[in-house]
């Protein structure tokens, strides 16, 4: 278990069961942008069947499949880690799969019904189709000015409930089915974007950031970033 | 080449107005000809793949990655006993393989590549003698979508299959447990580490163990287990069921060429190659569609290898001359995923220090993860113009799929 107070500490949680979509790519943006600023950051990654430290400062979880999502579901449920971290106010980012583990339940195409973390007021029933391509959200102004840029993948058509709001409103795609994508309550955020979501978006990583650090970070001038957001927002208006 | 007399009127109607297609597809510029040629045979004749496998002994080949190579060492292991025809030219959707049976209906044998998606469409038609299963793992995300679906379609279609001899890589789980449903598997092992995409069980969802002394072993808790290999690969060393071992020595490289010449030398053994033989055949291999030769190219020797998932990249890092600068070109069409968040999974890091340019259609996505990985990178989509842009001398190019088949279009055209 990481001791060393002075660094962030990043877990990048079950990388080897939900991390199909280079879903560790949100760890290594995250940990990068905290090192490029001065503050020392690092990854922990946490595989299945290891308990999840409660202590870390930030959670990551990422995308899988059907079978993979369910093993994770109930293995974090049991080790309550993330739980116990959470209550006491650590940040929690989940992708995809992440989103849905992270709702109250979700249910697989064979028709099961999980339960889930319970971090976020969010139930997920198989969609009529499955959603595949780039997608453009507006997010909520609380969480962001830039619109987001990502690509989903998945069935899941999520409904967030009272407790949590979403991330933003899709402007192109499918996010959560109801032309809502993601959710938030709290610091647990959560979002069906792949690309991965805090590579293609600096200022949503330095949001969740800023939530860890307890003050908003100064802008990273990146050009590569700011090229890849123009090319990709500049094909929604082609469209 | 002729249209062989015994088939019926109607396949072999169909076989010449194919093959009149793709001479005029050739002809005209507009590829190689054997995908339009198949899907003119298919219309005109639904059963052309059921006439034209029959009597021949059919080979399949299936997986991943090296799909392609392990086609060729096989069908050039084979033409040490007849001729084989084959579609090295990696066309290995339906219209692909039906032209490739078309191409010489003569040749007693038949190798043939086949899409993972179209493995059991297509061997429900030619009933082949074998199947070569290599590797399952995450490739073209959006399109293929659940490894874990193809693993249960691989499964009933070898169950059903009760003459075919499966030839299947035994340390790759998600191929364990499809081959093990084969009456007549023949098991593989070819040292193969790559586990990303095999945590859960693909028969129960549960966490598949591995075994802490032996990093080979591996089981689960509802009894798939690892199965025991007839034939072992260890480093350059094949050792075959009757216990002796063999030095590969080939001229391809890396770790995943060994593995694939393994797979086809135990599938070569059962269709009755004497391994010597096969063995000296497969050694042969300089090149394979393009890749690991060095082309001359405005001063430079560019060596192309083909890298489009991550597992690939694993197998494809450690090839890389040290020193030498590297080009990447990545697309993201519909043949490679439309998604290339897979790049985050590639140890990028492993390039720092080294002279890299970001090309191809996504070269921004890329340039982007380089920075993270604080590889000092610049970018050029354009993946000879990159090759331009260095100084003379040798250069690597890795490139995805269809980034890869321009380029060797390119460089051909160049030659
Ligand atoms: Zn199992």
């Amino acid at each position: 278990m990481p001791t060393d107070t002075s660094k962030v500490h990043i877990g990048l949680i079950l990388p080897d069961v939900l991390g199909t979509y280079g879903d560790s790519g949100n760890a290594t943006v995250l940990c990068k942008r905290l090192e490029w600023r001065g503050i020392p950051a690092m990854v922990v990654p946490v595989r299945i069947s290891e308990p999840t430290p409660a202590s870390l400062d930030l959670y990551v979880l990422g995308g899988g499949e059907d079978d993979a999502q369910a093993l994770a579901a109930d293995y974090l449920r049991e080790d309550a880690g993330i739980q116990r971290a959470a209550e006491r106010g650590a940040v929690v980012v989940g992708v995809c799969a992440g989103l849905q583990v992270l709702g109250t339940s979700f249910t697989t195409s064979d028709g099961v019904v999980h339960r889930g973390l319970g971090l976020l007021d969010v139930t997920t029933k198989p969609g009529e189709r499955r959603s595949v391509g780039e997608v453009v959200v507006q997010p909520d102004p609380r969480f962001g000015r830039q619109p987001l840029t990502g690509f989903e993948n998945h069935m899941g058509a999520s409904s967030v409930g009272p407790d949590s709001v979403p991330l933003g409103q899709v402007q192109r795609g499918t996010g959560n089915g109801d032309r809502s994508e993601g959710a938030v309550r709290g610091r647990v955020l959560a979002t069906y974007l792949h690309g991965p979501v805090l590579a293609r978006n600096p200022e949503l990583a330095d949001l969740v950031l800023g939530w860890v650090v307890g003050h908003p970070l100064p802008p990273l001038e990146v050009p590569e970033i700011e090229l890849l957001r123009q090319e990709r927002l500049a094909r929604r208006r082609a469209r | 080449m002729l249209v062989a007399s015994d088939l019926p009127w109607r396949t072999r109607f169909a076989i010449t107005a194919a093959r009149t297609a793709a001479t005029l597809s050739r002809r005209t510029g507009r590829g190689g000809g054997s995908m339009i040629g198949g899907r003119i045979a298919a219309k005109l004749d639904p059963h052309a793949l059921q006439h034209l496998a029959r009597g021949r002994t059919v080979v399949l080949v299936t997986g991943t990655n090296g799909k392609t190579t392990t086609t060729l060492m096989l069908s050039r292991a084979l033409e040490a006993l007849a001729p084989v025809t084959t579609n090295g030219d990696g066309a290995n959707m339906p219209d692909g393989v039906l032209a490739a049976l078309a191409a010489n209906t003569e040749a007693p044998f038949a190798v043939l590549e086949v899409d993972e998606t179209y493995l059991p469409w297509v061997a429900e038609r030619v009933d082949p003698a074998a199947i070569v299963l290599l590797n399952l793992s995450r490739d073209q995300l959006d399109r293929v979508g659940e490894i874990r679906k193809t693993e249960r379609e691989f499964r009933s279609c070898v169950e059903k299959l009760a003459d075919t001899v499966v030839v299947a890589n035994c340390d790759d789980v998600l191929v364990a447990s499809a081959a093990a449903a084969s009456k007549h598997p023949v098991w593989v092992s070819t040292g193969q580490t790559w586990r990303d995409d095999s945590v859960a069980c693909p028969r129960c969802g549960r966490a598949v163990r591995h075994h802490p002394q032996d990093e080979m072993e591996w089981d689960c808790v509802c009894g798939l287990v690892r199965p025991k290999p007839d034939w072992v690969l260890d480093g350059d060393r094949l050792t075959g069921p009757d216990g002796v071992a063999h030095r590969l020595q080939l001229a391809l490289p890396g770790r995943a060429n060994a593995a694939n010449a393994a797979l086809s030398l135990a599938t070569a053994t059962c269709v009755g190659v004497p391994l010597p033989q096969a063995l000296g055949q497969v050694r042969s291999i300089t090149a394979v569609a393009g890749r690991y030769q060095r082309v001359p190219y405005d001063g430079h020797a560019v060596r192309v290898l083909l890298a489009k998932n991550p597992a690939g990249w694993y197998e494809t890092l450690p090839l890389l001359n040290p020193g030498d600068p590297v080009v990447i070109a990545i697309n993201a069409r519909e043949a490679d995923g439309r998604d290339p968040s897979w790049l985050w999974d590639v140890p990028f890091e492993r390039l720092r220090g080294r002279r890299v340019i970001a090309s191809g259609e996504r070269a921004t996505d890329l340039a982007v993860r380089l920075r993270y990985a604080e590889v000092d990178a610049s970018a050029q989509p354009d993946p000879l113009r990159a090759v331009t842009s260095l100084d003379a001398g040798p250069v690597e190019l890795i490139a995805n799929y269809t980034a890869f088949r321009e380029v060797n279009a390119r460089l051909g055209d160049a030659d």
